[in-house]
């Protein structure tokens, strides 16, 4: 069984733990942390905003790169020792959910956790990133609540129309 | 010229071109010897400023306040994305108002970037309040942006003066920014680390720049009081950080000018001839027609609001070159309008205003993913709303303490 998590800042553990419960022993776990390539590219605009320092100062977007990547190594590390078991990690760059939902294919598992509103229950729970990977995964997935999952009370009654 | 500067072929500073474009505009006749000398006079103590600040910027990285930064936004946040974000705001602002906006995007920002993935926050709104900021809380002293050293020198104000304006309408701007902010990142910002994470070992505290910082600070309104032209003050800061540098070994006199960035100040120079030039050669009678006169309300807004269409089309540096002599005749309102325009405008389009035509070369170059998209959409909100609030509060500053 080859089981795909995908793991994000603030959120990951919960894939983590979701593995550890329902993810047999023998299975073949792959720890996924996607980069998004906009945010040092944010940096390298700032500075290519500011007209006339080529040359004078350093480009703060490519020390951001370097920290990108060291980061997403540090967040895979964290998570592989909080699984204890064996598993390959990987990193990819690239739109979030489209590289997510490539990582996947051949996968017999998408463990990934809700990023949006969790405060109740219902479809605003999901960011459009998760909700691209739950759309078009080409495997079962897991989907998990970073923490407990609200109450069913947090849902609306029904319109009063509806009889 | 200007498309030079944004592309930079083979990694050229920008200087490169603008200094025999200067020659050129002279040589040509484009430009009379004395509006060029005059030109240059009119800059050289914004050069001076600029330099200082740059200098004094450095070194208090060398001293350790940026990492220092890092280290207080981690402990104070402790993995939430909401008290970081405010603590970036924090920051931001005052490092932006106090060292200029340089140190922000080029010290602060992967400060921020590195805090907020170590402590498990999605960094995208805080490097995206980073790069606002440095633009939008620019406005408070003459010192936070080369656009308002050369407004300070052409408006006649005082360092204080200019400071007590600009106040109202610097808290404002970031008010306005910071509740945009939390609105358009909401999702981002509710993705909060389960784990508490380890804040690390306590920061030390680097005294020695930021005492020196607060007593250049004092240097500046002493000066201004006092009738001496505030870029000694500036001078002195400067000079005692890389001073001790210096003494402890942790610089050499070549990586003090090259904090001063001398091909950055002489492109300031070049680029005000060059600009100058082409002011002289009809720019002025052009836009002079558009340009509102009065000091009302409206005349304020739109001022603020040419400015910064001006700054997303050519580049904010040029356009307050460019406006400056024509609003200076009004007053000090008309020209600290222009400053709120071209100060927060740039951050309506992706790299602060390139020529159209260039950014998708420099996208490209850097293979960046950048949402462009979502940029602008952002800048479409923040920047309507925090030009307009700041323009209110500095007719409001300006009834109430008087130019």
């Amino acid at each position: 069984m080859r089981v795909v998590v995908w793991l994000t800042e603030g959120t990951w553990p919960a894939c983590v733990d979701a593995v550890r419960t329902h993810v047999p022993a023998a299975g073949d776990v792959v720890l996924l942390h996607v980069a998004e390539p906009g945010v040092p590219g944010l940096a390298h605009g700032a500075f290519a905003g500011l007209l006339g320092r080529g040359g004078s100062e350093h480009d703060p977007g490519d020390r951001m790169d370097e920290l990108d990547e060291r980061s997403a190594g540090a967040l895979l590390a964290a998570a592989a020792e909080r699984l204890g078991r064996p598993c390959t990690e990987v990193e990819r760059t690239g739109r979030v959910e489209r590289e997510v939902v490539a990582a996947a294919e051949g996968a017999d598992l998408l463990v990934l956790a809700r990023d949006g509103d969790r405060t109740r229950l219902g479809p605003r729970s999901l960011g459009p990133a998760v909700r691209f990977a739950v759309d078009h995964a080409p495997c079962p997935v897991l989907l998990v609540w970073p923490e407990a999952a609200p109450g069913l009370t947090t849902i609306p009654p029904p319109p009063a129309h509806h009889r | 010229m200007l498309a030079w500067a944004v592309a930079r072929p083979r990694g050229l500073p920008e200087a490169a071109l603008a200094v025999p474009a200067a020659g050129l505009a002279i040589g040509t006749g484009a430009i009379t010897l004395d509006h060029a000398r005059a030109e240059a006079e009119r800059l050289g103590p914004v050069v001076g400023f600029l330099a200082a600040v740059l200098v004094l910027a450095h070194f208090c990285d060398v001293e350790g306040l940026f990492r220092a930064c890092g280290a207080w936004m981690a402990r104070w946040a402790a993995g939430r994305p909401v008290p970081l974000l405010t603590a970036v705001f924090a920051l931001a602002s005052v490092i932006t108002a106090v060292l200029s906006l340089d140190a922000t995007v080029v010290l602060l920002t992967p400060v921020v970037f590195a805090t907020a993935a170590r402590t498990g926050v999605r960094p995208k709104p805080h490097v995206y309040a980073c790069t606002h900021l440095s633009n939008t809380a620019s406005l408070l002293l003459p010192v936070s942006n080369l656009t308002n050293l050369l407004a300070f020198m052409a408006s006649g104000l005082t360092f204080s003066r200019f400071a007590v304006l600009m106040a109202l309408p610097w808290l404002a701007a970031i008010g306005a920014e910071y509740v945009v902010f939390r609105r358009f990142f909401v999702r981002d910002l509710s993705a909060a680390a389960p784990v508490v994470p380890d804040p690390g070992e306590a920061p030390g505290l680097p005294l020695f720049a930021l005492v020196t910082v607060g007593c250049t600070l004092a240097g500046f309104v002493v000066a201004s009081a006092a009738g001496i032209e505030p870029v000694w003050a500036a001078l002195a800061g400067a000079l005692v950080l890389a001073g001790r540098a210096l003494l402890r070994g942790k610089a050499t006199p070549l990586t003090v000018v090259r904090a001063a960035a001398p091909a950055f100040l002489a492109f300031v120079l070049a680029l005000g001839i060059v600009v100058r030039a082409v002011v002289d050669n009809g720019l002025e009678d052009a836009l002079g027609h558009v340009l509102p006169g009065g000091s009302g309300l409206p005349a304020l807004l739109g001022i603020a609001a040419l400015a910064a269409v001006l700054a997303n089309l050519i580049n904010n540096l040029p356009a307050v070159l460019v406006l400056l002599p024509l609003t200076a005749p009004a007053g000090p309102g008309a020209v600290l309008a222009v400053l709120l325009g071209v100060n927060i405008g740039p951050n309506l389009t992706y790299a602060g205003s390139l020529a159209t035509l260039l950014w998708r070369r420099i996208v490209h170059q850097h293979e960046h993913g950048v949402d462009l998209k979502e940029f602008t959409r952002l800048g479409l909100v923040a920047v309507p709303s925090a030009l307009g609030v700041a323009v209110v509060a500095l007719w409001g500053a300006l009834r109430v303490v008087g130019v």
